[in-house]
């Protein structure tokens, strides 16, 4: 049974299929409004994520299915002790496929190790994304035509941004990277992400501090929020909070082609004025994200034989 | 100083000194009813100093606890006092329940029957990462 746990999980070829399946749905989406028909997806959100779960309802439903699931810990078993494996064995008995988020780290994958269903990780609390992923390697992928050549600047929390560090491992793979690492001091990537994905790929990387220096370099800028409940210090986020805000002034040095992304929720980190440049790709991420959820929903059912 | 042979047992040789016990206390030998000898800091003419463990009985032992401890032992079987088989061991590639994850927000702090595992993510260094969070462990895991 496959599961989609980590974005490692996919092979280039796999990201390429999903890409050309979305694209496809995006261009004939009639084509695809009845394929899972009686087919039912179960949304197991242990948190709260109005965004990812109705994105993933949202991508049920215009394949035809149905959806059924919770959308917090207290409505579920769980908060009568039951275990993930528990819940998932159970949910197996009702369900096609399964979408978890978890705040705990591996849940998803502990949940595939007890199902009899694909599962799709949604979220564990700071460690993977890869639907997020996906998403964005969508919206890269329209925007730019290729993964190729491309110089990315990452801006903002690359410490705990789970999303950072999942996109740049996926586009690690593809030939001509070059990323800019814009962060606070205190917020710099991790150095196993710079030991273990950039260095042994040969990936040229920079680090700085300011968002103006390599502005007219940029293919792509992906802003990301500070995150309050990665901290376990209200102060240290109170102080980190606003280290970037990317304002018109600040995109003035920018290409014209440059792509602005972000995973949302944004707070202040990209002033609104910027919502109305035709460089901000922030809101094209979240419908690609929902392509992209409907191609990937579509390629385990199909794996799993249930289509 | 004498020890007696082992006439049917395992004998762990070749264990760096000062690892002995720690080996002594992951396998549960203070539990065993038989005889169980170690040997600090014996001569070595390839170590200078190691530890040695003698078990006099043929029990299974945890080969994962020994290869994370001491990848570069020698375990010796002995049958009838003859020694019939010796292996030599390397680092495990799966731990299954020998460390546990210290991540707080891994999903093994709060599911207790999960089973601890780490998969041997660089040999050289001697990473070891949880499979579920991705945590490395650290030396006192």
């Amino acid at each position: 049974m496959r599961h989609l746990i980590d974005i490692q999980d996919l092979s280039v070829s796999d990201i390429e299929e999903l890409i050309s399946t979305a694209n496809d749905i995006i261009a004939h989406p009639d084509k695809y409004s009845e394929v899972c028909h009686g087919k039912k997806l179960a949304t197991l959100f242990f948190e709260p994520s109005t965004r990812t779960r109705l994105s993933f309802e949202a991508a049920m439903y215009e394949l035809g299915g149905n959806v059924l699931g919770f959308s917090e810990a207290q409505s579920s078993s769980a908060s009568k002790g039951e275990s993930v494996a528990d819940t998932t064995k159970v949910v197996s008995c009702y369900a096609d496929i399964i979408a978890m988020r978890h705040p705990k780290e591996g849940a998803p994958l502990v949940a595939s190790l007890n199902s009899t269903v694909p599962v799709i990780n949604a979220g564990d609390g700071g460690h993977f994304h890869p639907t997020q992923t996906l998403a964005d390697l969508l919206t890269i992928q329209r925007e730019k035509g290729s993964f190729e050549n491309l110089t990315v600047g990452f801006c903002g929390d690359l410490k705990f941004g789970r999303t950072v560090h999942s996109l740049i491992s996926a586009l690690a793979r593809y030939k001509g990277l070059k990323v800019v690492l814009i962060s606070p001091e205190e917020l710099k990537l991790p150095s196993y992400v710079k030991s273990e994905v950039l260095k042994p790929a040969g990936i040229e990387y920079v680090q700085t501090t300011s968002l103006e220096e390599y502005m007219p370099e940029l293919d792509i800028l992906y802003m990301t929020r500070v995150q309050r409940e990665r901290f376990f210090n209200e102060e240290d986020y109170l102080r980190l909070k606003d280290s970037y805000i990317l304002t018109p002034e600040k995109l003035k040095t920018a290409k014209e082609s440059l792509s602005v992304m972000h995973p949302l929720p944004r707070v202040n980190e990209i002033s609104v004025e910027i919502d109305k440049d035709p460089r901000a790709c922030y809101f094209k991420q979240v419908l690609n994200g929902k392509y992209i959820r409907m191609a990937l929903i579509l390629m385990l059912l199909k794996e799993a034989g249930t289509i | 100083m004498n020890i007696d042979s082992i006439k049917n047992g395992i004998v762990i040789d070749h264990i760096p000194a000062g690892r002995g016990m720690t080996l002594y206390d992951l396998l549960g030998l203070g539990k065993l009813d038989c005889p169980v000898a170690i040997i600090k800091n014996a001569n070595s003419s390839a170590m200078g100093k190691k530890d040695i463990i003698k078990i006099d009985a043929d029990i299974p032992v945890n080969l994962d606890i020994i290869g994370y401890v001491a990848p570069n032992v020698t375990i010796n079987i002995i049958r009838d006092g003859v020694l019939c088989e010796k292996r030599s061991i390397g680092l495990p590639k799966i731990l299954k329940n020998v460390i546990r994850c210290k991540n707080p927000r891994c999903i093994t702090s709060t599911e207790q029957e999960l089973d601890h595992v780490f998969r041997l993510e660089n040999a050289e260094e001697k990473i070891y990462r949880c499979v579920y969070c991705d945590t490395k462990a650290s030396s006192d895991s």
